[in-house]
């Protein structure tokens, strides 16, 4: 078991290298003028102010050595600075607790509505309750993120004043419920109907039959026995859209104005801060790979047949 | 004679298919009595199976019904009996066995849990009680180490070892009956024999009804009191074990018998029966066994036969509706042939048919 997590950790290596370079690359390739872009749009610069810009940030290296560098000052816990000269460090500091908040309040209320309403449909298959949350995911999944977004907003915010518009200032829960809601939304189809298929498989299994030849109730085969097995698929997907819940918060941080990582990543975009984005993109990558780690770790508590070497 | 513990009276169940209803069971009789075991012989198909399932109550809802018939436990019909009190009677009166260890087991629970899960529900048995209870259960059924493999998990045992993981959680809740539907099929035929030897000695022991499903005749000779062989979802000949052994009544069971490998057929080709049991939806008329029957003739097609007593002083009688399961000594068939080697053979008799017609 430690082996196995060591191996693991070690794995991860090559891939974040890959990864962040990759990452380097496409904002190296970002079209436009980093030094415009400190300098505001349509301002001259300078031919000696361009030159010190460049000098200072070393735009002017070979990629590999610029990526080389970052790299070498990231493993000392240095994100580096962006072109306004502030520490990437301490905007991630400041950012990450939003968008941690956001995130894992989105992906319980999603997970728990999501199996709770996969299970029901599974064991009621064809009734009124499945049909519904079939009908039911088949419209979210239609409705474009944004749309629902708004839509929430505008109705529970603007309209009825029960929930805070935009901002943390409210802390949690009050700040987060509406946004971590809308994000939650679209955990909850791919959630809902794996679940509902798993249950429905394992109810047709012979260790059903076995259990109820036992005598025992309904409600024990179902939470004791079918869950139990169901349950296995759903974990690896909630331990992965976690990951993606944090990385894909993006477009609610800034329906919502909540200053997390989505919301300094889409900044640092629009001002070329490369800094920013491979500084951000290299913990998410982080803590995807952790998140993917710990999914395997579950999953072999979970099911006695898998065994970590 | 006493009193059988299960008595099972013309059942009747249909399947719902696309095709439209399918007739599974076509009157079914037969008794289960204190340590005895009933051995059900039959193909694949024959509806061995189904008869215990919906014993068990274990039919699938959407798709089945039972049309007809009673399973009476004590006095009480199983068939009319609420959902609940239906439920006690699983495990804690009649306990089941099932074919596929494997997956009969859940793979993610220990399988000392599965063992003790429903006794210690039903007699409030506390953690450690249970897991007591499992532990002897093991070693009553003859897993080594059981102490030690308590806590494990159905796939870290053998499918010999699996099997026997599910006799003892049959046996957990003290059942008067058993119920093993084809408990060596999937096994080895060295562990076969040693599963065998095991329910019997259990049975004994605990002196059960033991119903033992099977389709391997050689596995009944030596472990059955009575047997019934059914055909099609009916049963087409019943009684003891020794008697129909000697001398087999029915054509499908002097066939099955032929069937079994035997030293002095060494180097010959074993007999089969030709063809393949009839689809339950396209039921040949008169006989079902008539288009695979050696000894078919005109009656044959035109006649159900009617089950009969065969031995004196009833001999090719009908058997009085009231008790269609034959006493220890006595036989029933239901073959028109049986009739025929009367000497005063009245033909086809009719009435008390509980074989029903076929359709």
């Amino acid at each position: 078991m430690v082996r196995y997590v060591v191996r693991r950790l070690v794995y991860m290596v090559p891939v974040l290298l890959g990864t962040t370079f990759l990452i380097f690359l496409a904002v190296y390739a970002l079209p436009g003028d980093p030094v415009q872009a400190i300098a505001g749009p349509g301002q001259a610069v300078a031919p000696a102010v361009r030159a010190a810009i460049v000098a200072k940030y070393h735009l002017d290296d070979p990629l590999l050595q610029q990526y080389l560098a970052y790299m070498g000052r990231l493993l000392t816990g240095d994100f580096g600075t962006d072109l306004n000269g502030k520490s990437v460090g301490a905007l991630i500091a400041a950012s990450w607790p939003v968008t941690v908040k956001l995130g894992l309040t989105a992906w319980v209320l999603g997970g728990l509505l999501g199996v709770l309403l996969g299970t029901l449909a599974g064991i009621r298959s064809g009734g009124f309750l499945d049909t519904s949350v079939l009908a039911g995911t088949t419209l979210v999944l239609g409705v474009p993120y944004f749309v629902t977004a708004y839509v929430a907003k505008y109705v529970f915010a603007v309209k009825l004043g029960w929930l805070p518009p935009s901002g943390v200032s409210d802390g949690w829960p009050l700040s987060y419920v509406l946004p971590a809601v809308c994000l939650a939304i679209f955990l909850v189809p791919e959630i809902a109907r794996l679940t509902r298929a798993s249950v429905l498989g394992n109810l047709q299994s012979d260790y059903v039959d076995t259990a109820i030849a036992k005598g025992l109730g309904r409600r024990t085969i179902v939470v004791r026995h079918v869950l139990r097995n169901s349950l296995l698929p759903v974990v690896s997907v909630l331990g992965l859209s976690l990951g993606y819940l944090i990385s894909g918060s993006v477009l609610i941080e800034g329906i919502f104005n909540m200053p997390g990582l989505g919301f300094a990543v889409f900044r640092g975009i629009a001002q070329h801060n490369g800094a920013t984005v491979v500084g951000i993109g290299t913990l998410l990558i982080l803590v995807f790979l952790l998140l993917n780690l710990l999914v395997d770790l579950l999953y072999g508590i979970l099911d006695p047949r898998i065994r970590l070497v | 004679m006493t009193d059988a513990l299960l008595s099972v009276r013309d059942l009747r169940v249909q399947f719902r298919t696309r095709r439209g209803p399918v007739t599974a069971l076509d009157g079914v009789d037969y008794d289960v009595y204190a340590g005895r075991t009933l051995a059900v012989v039959g193909e694949s198909g024959s509806g061995k199976s189904v008869t215990a399932r919906a014993i068990m109550g274990l039919l699938p809802r959407r798709t089945s019904t039972v049309t007809g018939g009673r399973i009476m436990l004590g006095g009480r019909d199983l068939l009319s009996m609420s959902k609940s009190a239906r439920q006690a009677v699983r495990g804690e009166r009649i306990a089941m066995v099932f074919q596929d260890a494997l997956s009969a087991l859940n793979p993610v629970l220990p399988v000392g849990f599965q063992i003790s899960e429903g006794a210690r529900k039903r007699r409030h048995l506390d953690r450690r009680a249970a897991r007591q209870l499992a532990v002897d259960l093991m070693d009553q059924v003859g897993i080594p180490a059981a102490k030690a493999r308590v806590g494990a998990f159905p796939h870290e045992f053998s499918g010999g070892m699996r099997q026997r993981v599910l006799i003892a959680m049959a046996l957990a809740q003290d059942p008067e009956i058993l119920i093993a539907d084809e408990p060596t099929t999937a096994l080895d035929v060295t562990i076969q024999a040693q599963i065998l030897r095991l329910l019997t000695d259990l049975q004994a022991q605990r002196q059960m009804g033991l119903v033992l499903i099977t389709h391997d005749m050689g596995v009944v000779a030596n472990t059955a009191d009575e047997i019934a062989v059914m055909y099609c979802g009916r049963i087409v000949e019943q009684g003891s074990c020794g008697a129909i052994f000697e001398s087999p009544a029915h054509p499908y069971t002097q066939a099955l018998l032929d069937s079994i490998p035997r030293p002095e057929l060494r180097g010959t080709l074993l007999p089969a029966i030709p063809g393949s049991p009839p689809d339950p939806a396209h039921r040949p008329s008169g006989c079902s066994f008539r288009t695979r029957c050696p000894r078919a003739f005109a009656a044959c097609v035109d006649e159900p036969p009617v089950v009969r007593w065969l031995e004196d002083p009833r001999v090719g009688q009908p058997p009085p509706a009231a008790e269609p399961v034959p006493a220890a000594g006595q036989r029933l068939s239901a073959c028109h042939l049986c009739v025929r080697a009367e000497p005063n053979g009245a033909g086809t008799a009719g009435g008390g048919a509980i074989g029903g017609g076929a359709r």
